[in-house]
């Protein structure tokens, strides 16, 4: 702790923050998860999702994006900030189509894992949206199934950002605002499976698809079998 | 009276999903026609093109709720052959064989037991209200306790080599994503002998029935028919995961024999006819007038030359003593036959049990990629076929499925007619004894009508009769 450092609460946990960081940056430190979508660990930060959103001082934010400050009051894990979650996650299913007994992704998605998290029943609130898009299995290595795609935009930062290539960009507005590749499709851009857009770790659900790696990896040994997700932050706290 | 009329059962109970008989009355209240109408598998074709082949064996576990395991590995077995592999790990070979074991081993107790014990205790003329699961358990606790017990050991193999009870993962294109941890086989190594014991007393009870009730079995849908089957390559042994193809007439004689199921379509043509969606295949050699077949555990005892199991080859031999060698025509018999590969099936698991090839650590194989692929399985109904073409995207462009109710479907149509004709015909009284008589002779071949378990007699019948002109003369309604 250094004299620049500052100090707020999550939930009346003490958190210290370096200067500069964001809530959930402390938090993800001190061991307090705070759950996610379209943040992702060596990514832009884009506050697109509103899944972290947290109440800082009484006032809603994005807790991805917002820097902390000192003395104040977050909270995190309440019924009303879940609910709120629960309610976008939902919404998310309901954008897409997603039936996980089938999708290769499942056991390792962030959107099912959230799911899980908060607890999200039968969803029936909101209208099926049930789109039904073409998959683009045109490159060799990598699909691409869209009807799972939750516009997080981790892709489109990782491909600019990291690979320095652009693979992925937005279209449309509002509602319609989708992800879409710079080209006919997949294979008629400079997509390569060695691409970080392409890794197993930045599309969060199943819609980029690393062709013929499929269910090899069993029930049971994949990623949110190990826990629920935020496991390993909390985990740390726990020592 | 006087008037043609159309009777209609609506849905069938206790059998999987969803099906209807209507049966065709003429002026003098003669069965005319009687038809079994299945609207099942519509668009699966379809909805499958386009995925990728790799999501294909967990996919088509969608298409049957009680026996997804075998969709599974005739798919994953089509999906080898994609993948250029012909040959599986041993390890692979044998935690698919154990899975499937399993599967078929808790389907067959289900029907047993829950769907069809009911009327072998209770008769089929018995009030709907008796012709159930808990009443059978009611008047044998431990006939019910057993089953429980069996069927849950029959799931947790599936589970142990899926990952799931239900839509596991297990099977991928050439080969398997497990194995089987030494713990988890001394787990099922405990009980493996109750459930050998178990077996044999409910083929004693199977087999009882048969024989104590050969009049009724031996009339009630029982018609000469040829039977297919897998049968295993050289041999000609009870082959329930892999084989050749066999098919025998109704004296026993070779129609064809060791066929190599990738040319399955050389000898069987799928006819369709416009008032189902279901196709109606056939015997090419024979034609489509006499060409029909019968699949499932029947048909395996009449084509399997013998069983590489000893307890399960003394009952076959029995089994077919009983005809003195020739081919058994009796649908109800399918249930001493399911009797009989149950106890096959734990003699198999146990074999398997005690290979330490289950605990290998080779699970996959690679070769060259091809374009079309056929697998081929003897699933708790019977004869599954799955074909698929992939395209070098990876993507399916073709898929044709035989599902054993397709194969079975004219024998069942027959099945139907004989049973209306020999209960209906001539009375103008529709009683529910008489309506059961049609729905036992379709659930003796164990329909997968879609999925999901309606079972226990739950599901509420509607009976309605339409005249000559299409109107509705009277109807009756069985509430669950
Ligand atoms: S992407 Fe995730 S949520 Fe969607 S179907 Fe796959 S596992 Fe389920
Ligand atoms: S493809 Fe994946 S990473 Fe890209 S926006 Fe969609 S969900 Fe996010
Ligand atoms: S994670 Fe903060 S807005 Fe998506």
């Amino acid at each position: 702790m250094t004299d620049q450092d500052i100090t707020f609460t999550i939930d009346g946990v003490a958190i210290t923050a370096k200067p500069g960081q964001t809530i959930m940056e402390a938090a993800d430190d001190a061991g307090v998860y705070i759950p996610r979508l379209c943040d992702h660990e060596g990514l832009r930060h884009q506050g697109g999702c509103r899944v972290c959103t947290v109440k800082a001082n009484g006032r809603s934010v994005a807790a991805c994006t917002q820097p902390a400050a000192p003395g104040q009051t977050v909270e995190n894990e309440t019924p009303h900030i879940n609910k709120l979650r629960r309610d976008l996650v939902e919404m998310l299913f309901h954008e897409g189509n997603h039936l996980c007994p089938i999708c290769e992704a499942s056991g390792n998605c962030e959107l099912q894992a959230m799911a899980y998290r908060l607890e999200m029943g039968e969803p029936t609130k909101f209208p099926y949206l049930e789109p039904s898009r073409a998959l683009d299995a045109s490159h060799h290595d990598i699909a691409l199934d869209t009807n799972r795609c939750i516009s997080c935009g981790r892709c489109i930062r990782a491909s600019k950002d990291v690979d320095g290539k652009g693979v992925f960009g937005y279209v449309g507005r509002g509602i319609h605002r989708r992800v879409a590749v710079n080209g006919e499709d997949l294979a008629h851009t400079d997509a390569d499976a060695s691409d970080h857009a392409m890794s197993d770790e930045v599309c969060p659900v199943g819609c980029i698809i690393r062709k013929r790696v499929g269910f090899a990896t069993p029930i049971g040994e994949r990623e949110f079998d190990k826990g629920l997700i935020g496991y390993e932050i909390e985990g740390k706290r726990r020592g | 009276m006087g008037e043609p009329r159309l009777i209609e059962i609506s849905p069938v109970t206790r059998v999987e999903g969803h099906g209807k008989v209507t049966i065709h009355l003429d002026r003098d209240n003669q069965v005319d026609e009687a038809r079994l109408h299945i609207v099942e598998f519509r668009g699966f074709e379809r909805f499958i093109r386009g995925r990728l082949l790799w999501e294909v064996p967990v996919i088509v576990q969608r298409l049957c709720g009680i026996c997804p395991v075998s969709h599974h590995l005739a798919a994953a077995k089509a999906m080898d052959v994609i993948w250029g592999v012909d040959e599986l790990p041993p390890t692979a070979e044998k935690m698919r064989r154990l899975m499937h074991y399993g599967q078929v081993m808790q389907s067959h107790v289900l029907h047993f037991f829950h769907l069809a014990a009911p009327d072998l205790l209770f008769g089929f003329g018995a009030p709907a209200e008796k012709r159930n699961i808990f009443e059978v358990i009611k008047e044998n606790p431990e006939l019910g306790r057993r089953a429980v017990m069996m069927r849950k050991f029959g799931q947790e193999i599936i589970e142990a080599t899926a990952g799931k009870k239900i839509h596991g993962t297990g099977a991928i294109p050439g080969g398997i994503n497990r194995n089987l941890p030494i713990e988890t086989r001394d787990a099922f190594l405990k009980t493996i002998d109750d459930m050998e014991n178990w077996a044999r007393d409910a083929l004693a009870l199977a087999r009882g029935y048969s024989l104590e009730h050969a009049e009724l079995v031996n009339n009630f849908a029982s018609f000469p028919s040829n039977f297919m089957s897998l049968v295993r390559a050289g041999d000609g042994a009870l082959d329930l995961y892999h084989g050749n193809l066999r098919a025998l007439d109704s004296q026993g004689d070779v129609i064809f024999d060791q066929l190599d199921y990738r040319d399955y379509h050389e000898k069987i043509v799928e006819d369709v006819r416009s008032w189902s969606y279901m196709k109606f295949p056939y015997i090419r050699d024979i034609g489509p007038e006499a060409g029909w077949y019968r699949v499932g555990p029947l048909a395996r005892m009449n084509t399997a030359s013998f069983i590489d199991t000893p307890l399960a080859d003394a009952a076959l031999k029995d089994f077919k003593s009983v005809t003195n060698g020739a081919p058994n025509n009796a649908a109800l018999n399918n249930h001493w036959a399911r009797m009989i590969e149950v106890l096959h099936c734990v003699e198999k698991i146990k074999e398997l049990l005690h290979d330490p090839d289950l605990q290998g650590t080779d699970l996959e194989a690679t070769g060259h990629r091809r374009e079309e692929g056929i697998g081929v399985i003897e699933a708790p109904r019977g004869n599954l076929i799955h074909h698929y073409q992939v395209d070098e995207k990876d993507q399916v462009t073709y898929c044709n499925l035989i599902v054993s109710t397709t194969h079975n479907n004219d024998a069942m149509n027959r099945a139907v007619k004989d049973v209306a004709v020999k209960h209906l015909s001539g009375h103008e009284q529709i009683t529910e004894g008489m309506l059961n008589h049609v729905e036992v002779a379709i659930r003796a071949y164990d329909p997968c009508l879609s999925c999901a378990t309606h079972a226990l007699g739950q599901m509420p019948l509607s009976v309605e009769l339409f005249d000559a002109d299409g109107a509705l003369i009277d109807s009756r309604a069985q509430a669950a």
